[in-house]
């Protein structure tokens, strides 16, 4: 992996590995690559659960009815731009 | 020979769906129903792969105006819908979103008039008319047909309701898709047959949960499976009062449940069913574990040993891959675990010995195996593999195992080893897969 990432994206893959039990590291998750179905290959029942865990650790609520959802897990780099912009803690 | 139409009879004033611009009226329902069969192709089978609960109503209805089959695909990934076309050639698809399978026919949901012109009688349907296929999903991916007349699914809708006591004017959101066989009647049907309101949505963060109860009037009724529930309840949010909360799926504990009917203010009544039979038993969990089977729906000894269902709105003899245990009467029981190695992980199931089987027939794996932890109710339960295979990489294996089995299967994690625990006759026991991957699990903290 060529890519860099910022501090609160290898954050966030930290969580995303971690809530869904991932059998990769953080540092493979590509930042650019779609989290939803290819890519990471994640499935509704992981966004719940990654929606639970992003609660817990910054205090927000993830709604799938705002209209830039498909954009949120479009990638690590969106849901971590999403978290920025929302987080309360 | 009979026919049944396609909803109840009710007052205009007493809408049948409920959009985002608010209520569909009888009459705006039957028109937009109307023009969406006048659009069709004229053809046998139709994908109705609308993610809209109202559209896929629409098209559903429209579809049997034409006589024509609803395929219900277990999902939307392209290998899935390409499987399935091929297996009936002469179908198209209808999406109201922008989708693309290589040589299926794409129509996309129209914008269809809104006007409210009474319409004379509700159109009625032949009730051995063949509605719908679902489909199960096998571990293989090989999608397995269950056809559904349009006469099971009215009488499956009325045996429900009568035994939930469901009054008319109930208004049901549902988290689960229509294209499932439990959202298809437990969000459809029991709404459309028995005077309810149907909410067009398929919320997924218990935030947009909340939203959606609070723009549809009382009383409301939410068909959801364990996982939405437990999320929910962790979030703490505050939710409107309920009349009634639907639960199927996957096992429920006696404390979500409790939890739930507390936070919801409603009783909260489990389902259970399968694709090929629809809804068999229902209970209400906070008071006990038995099922109540709905009636005229009744168990006999199959020859394999698996019991076999019948009766009620099932056409056919099917054999349940759960063990079932009679109490003193043939309508009560409690179910004892699963039969053989069937495994049930969002709603699709698998066989271990199967799954084993897609593992060790890929080169370069000499030997390997799928372990399913204990379920946790409202957990969604992954695998984790074992395989022994020098000159493969995890990924590579993961690779391999994606093109040949369904995604909710894939394991997490998956570890490679030297050698499998394998005791003097070969044999894996549970216990020593345990261990070793309870050692796996602390050596690589994940």
């Amino acid at each position: 992996m060529t890519d860099s990432k910022s501090p609160l994206e290898l954050e966030v893959a930290a969580l995303i590995v971690q809530a869904l039990n991932l059998e990769i590291t953080p540092q493979e998750i590509d930042p650019a690559e779609p989290l939803y179905h290819e890519g990471l290959g994640l499935d509704s029942i992981d966004m719940l659960e990654l929606s639970l865990a992003i609660s817990k650790a910054y205090g927000f609520q993830l709604k799938s009815d705002a209209p830039d959802n498909a954009s949120i897990f479009s990638s690590l780099q969106s849901l971590t731009r999403h978290i920025e912009k929302s987080r309360v803690k | 020979m009979p026919s049944i139409q396609l909803f109840a009879p009710r007052n205009n004033s007493q809408p049948v769906a409920w959009c985002h611009s608010g209520p569909v009226s009888p009459n705006e329902f039957l028109h937009a129903v109307g023009q969406m069969a006048e659009r069709l192709p004229e053809r046998r089978f139709i994908f109705n792969l609308c993610a809209d609960r109202y559209h896929f109503l629409v098209t559903f209805c429209a579809a049997m105006l034409r006589r024509q089959t609803n395929l219900l695909p277990p999902n939307h990934a392209e290998r899935t819908l390409a499987q399935l076309h091929a297996a009936h050639p002469d179908a198209y698809a209808v999406s109201d979103q922008p989708m693309n399978v290589a040589g299926l026919e794409m129509l996309p949901y129209p914008a269809l008039a809104s006007n409210g012109v009474a319409h004379g009688e509700i159109p009625a349907i032949a009730a051995e008319h063949i509605a719908a296929i679902a489909f199960t999903s096998g571990s293989t991916g090989q999608p397995m047909p269950h056809p559904k007349s349009w006469g099971s699914l009215a009488t499956e809708a009325a045996l429900t309701a009568s035994r939930l006591e469901l009054q008319a004017g109930l208004h049901f959101l549902g988290t689960v898709p229509p294209q499932h066989m439990y959202g298809l009647g437990s969000t459809l049907m029991l709404p459309l047959h028995n005077g309810g309101v149907i909410h067009a949505g398929q919320p997924l963060f218990p935030a947009d949960i909340r939203l959606a109860l609070e723009a549809l009037p009382a009383p409301r009724v939410l068909v959801t499976t364990p996982l939405h529930l437990r999320i929910c309840l962790e979030q703490q949010l505050e939710f409107p009062p309920l009349a009634l909360i639907l639960s199927a799926a996957a096992p429920l504990s006696l404390e979500l449940a409790q939890q739930a009917e507390a936070a919801f203010d409603a009783p909260l009544m489990e389902i259970y069913g399968s694709t090929e039979t629809g809804t068999i038993a229902t209970r209400r969990t906070s008071h006990g574990e038995n099922w109540e089977s709905l009636a005229g729906v009744h168990f006999s000894h199959g020859e394999n040993g698996l019991t076999r269902v019948e009766g009620g709105h099932i056409q056919t003899h099917v054999e349940l891959q759960d063990v079932i245990e009679a109490t003193t009467d043939n309508s009560h029981f409690r179910l004892a675990g699963r039969a053989a190695d069937m495994l049930n992980i969002a709603g699709k199931r698998a066989s271990l010995g199967d799954l084993n089987l897609q593992l060790n027939i890929i080169p370069g794996v000499r030997d390997g195996v799928f372990f399913a932890p204990d379920e946790e109710p409202g957990k969604a339960v992954r695998l984790s593999a074992l395989v022994v295979a020098p000159e493969l990489s995890e990924q590579q294996i993961i690779a391999a195992l994606r093109q040949a089995i369904d995604p909710a299967f894939l394991p997490r994690p998956l570890y490679k080893v030297d050698e499998l625990p394998r005791n003097a006759t070969g044999k894996l026991p549970r216990e020593a897969l345990r261990e070793l991957l309870a050692g796996l699990n602390t050596k690589h903290p994940s």
